[in-house]
């Protein structure tokens, strides 16, 4: 028999060796053994007496027999002869019931922001064929619609959606009453949420939010510099000064619920740390999560390398004050990292990059289900309508296409368990296909990952307590 | 385990089934982590061996392979430990005059504890 390495990444965290293992995305603390095992094995085919030959002068025989055993059951190393398990695309033994409906109830803004994939050059949706608004009765099918696919789940969450969310702040709370009777009569419950660009924020909208404990995100990109550069009206000119006042009120008012921000990283907008400052520190945001522009590479506000590697820095540098207030035992409102954290805690094995198509959907204003908000309105991507269910046939046919087993380049990725591929939106307007995994970030993503095993790692050994939050 | 300290969740369940080395378990498919699975049967039952069972007419000698082999079902194949001497460590050269079973198995000794 001889032995060889698994599939792994090896990092140090609080002065210690550790090994996120792939594909079950399982993290082990090594000890002497271990590590000198690995290092000894490298990438190597060797015996396990030749093995336990080389180490005798440092560990007991004993010792080392046990953790060749211990590395082999958790799969950190394997016998050459053993045949490697083959990931075959499957669909789930059962339908993953909808736990989340996201509902695009206007493609209408009254903001121009030039990135923007619903208006911009990138756009996929049909504009022409569908209503600007989505109407009372589509929003009530939608929400029938949510609770029947929602299966045996007691919770469900409906998201509001756009173009601008509060154009159609008259559908959004007819639809929210309506899912809210609906919920007490299934016994369930309902859960809501939006995403908007604050310009029309009011008290009455304010007052509805409260009443209702509306989970809400602000798009927006920083300070003044920053926001006006690309998140303008149609006639160039900027939004931040309109929408500050009315986020402090709205952060001062509505304090049941964390009330994040949402950045979209640009070539010339990607100092994470100052814009986080900005937002967290200045404004008072809960929390903020930031995410490149999705883009063609050609356009002149998509980042190119440096950026991606300035970028990477920058959430590194974000990462670490996470980890240094998280030690301390405060809050840090860094999102990305939370997120992460939040997965590799669960040992997340994905393969699919998200729930997009799975236990979520988005619903175009005719009320047209497609993958995700992000593809409502493209005929391309419709999975089905509110009012005809989900067509399963071409669920499936999506989920069987999309499982990471048919992500060739993803095969010998060590973070694809965490990233599967990447975003389907991301990769349609790269590639011209949702099945392509986006290779422009793969490094990008393994770093990233790897920093935030570590920042993981280091709050497990020291700080156990907080990643309690993580066990629900 | 003793050599990696598991840190997060999906690690603690690879250190339980490594502690517990459940037979069923280990079978992979099915046993109380994953009901569901189809049942992969090991050992007798799946070698299609007589077992203990008759022929057509209520004998042994007409069976498709000798009733003595069962000997060696039960003990080399089956973990099940039934009804033979523990070969590993008790009584290891149990079976060594028995060359042919259906021919031999009278050699067989009786093992005491």
């Amino acid at each position: 028999m001889l032995l060889r390495r698994g599939e792994y990444h090896r990092f140090i965290a609080d002065g210690s060796p550790h090994v996120y293992l792939v594909p079950s995305a399982a993290v082990f603390r090594l000890d002497n053994a271990s590590t000198a095992i690995l290092d000894a094995l490298g990438d190597d085919d060797v015996a396990p007496h030749d093995l336990e030959g080389r180490l005798a002068d440092r560990f007991p025989l004993a010792d080392v027999r046990d953790t060749i055993t211990e590395l082999l059951s958790s799969r950190a190393i394997r016998s050459v002869d053993a045949p490697l398990p083959v990931v075959r695309a499957e669909l789930p033994k059962k339908r993953i019931p909808l736990t989340t409906l996201v509902l695009n109830v206007t493609s209408k803004c009254n903001l121009s922001c030039k990135y923007c994939y619903e208006y911009g050059e990138d756009r996929i949706s049909e504009p022409v064929s569908k209503p600007r608004f989505m109407n009372e009765q589509t929003a009530r099918d939608s929400v029938d619609f949510m609770f029947a696919e929602s299966g045996d789940q007691k919770r469900v969450h409906l998201t509001f959606f756009g173009g601008e969310t509060l154009l159609n702040f008259k559908v959004l709370q007819s639809a929210l009453t309506y899912a809210k009777e609906r919920a007490e009569v299934l016994g369930k419950e309902v859960d809501a949420s939006l995403t908007t660009n604050a310009t029309l924020l009011r008290e009455e909208i304010i007052d509805w939010m409260i009443e209702n404990d509306i989970g809400v995100t602000v798009s927006m990109d920083g300070a003044r510099e920053q926001q006006d550069e690309l998140r303008v009206f149609s006639n160039g000119m900027g939004s931040y000064d309109l929408i500050v006042p009315k986020v402090k009120e709205l952060l001062r008012r509505h304090t049941s619920r964390p009330i994040g921000a949402r950045v979209t990283l640009t070539k010339n907008n990607l100092k994470v740390r100052e814009i986080y400052r900005h937002l967290k520190e200045e404004l008072g945001f809960y929390e903020v999560g930031f995410a490149p522009v999705t883009t063609s590479w050609q356009r002149d506000y998509a980042i190119q390398n440096e950026g991606f590697e300035y970028m990477l820095e920058e959430f590194q540098a974000l990462a670490q004050e996470f980890l240094a207030t998280s030690l301390e035992g405060r809050h840090h409102g860094f999102s990305n990292v939370r997120d992460t954290l939040d997965e590799i805690h669960k040992g997340v094995a994905k393969a699919y990059p998200c729930g997009a198509g799975i236990g979520l959907l988005g619903v175009a204003t005719d009320g047209d289900v497609a993958l995700c908000h992000r593809f409502a309105g493209s005929d391309t991507h419709k999975l089905g309508t509110v009012v005809g269910g989900i067509d399963h046939a071409r669920q499936d046919d999506y989920l069987l296409k999309h499982h990471i087993a048919n992500k060739t380049d993803c095969a010998t990725c060590w973070a694809r368990s965490l990233c599967a591929g990447g975003c389907y939106h991301e990769a349609n307007t790269r590639y011209g296909s949702t099945e392509a995994p986006n290779l422009h970030y793969c490094d990008w993503i393994r770093r990233w990952s790897a920093t935030c095993l570590e920042v993981y790692a280091t709050l497990s050994a020291r700080r156990p307590d907080f990643l309690r939050q993580f066990e629900a | 385990m003793n050599h990696l300290k598991a840190v997060n969740r999906k690690a603690r369940a690879i250190e339980a089934i490594h502690e517990e080395q459940d037979v069923v378990a280990l079978q992979g498919t099915q046993g109380p982590r994953n009901p569901e699975g189809p049942h992969i049967p090991l050992g007798c039952s799946f070698v299609f061996a007589p077992g203990w069972e008759v022929d057509s007419t209520g004998s042994t000698a007409g069976l498709c392979q000798p009733v003595e082999r069962d000997l060696y079902d039960c003990y080399v194949t089956c973990f099940w430990p039934i009804h033979v001497p523990d070969l590993y460590n008790h009584a290891p050269d149990w079976t060594s005059k028995c060359a042919a079973a259906q021919q031999d198995w009278r050699k067989i000794d009786l093992i005491f504890p």
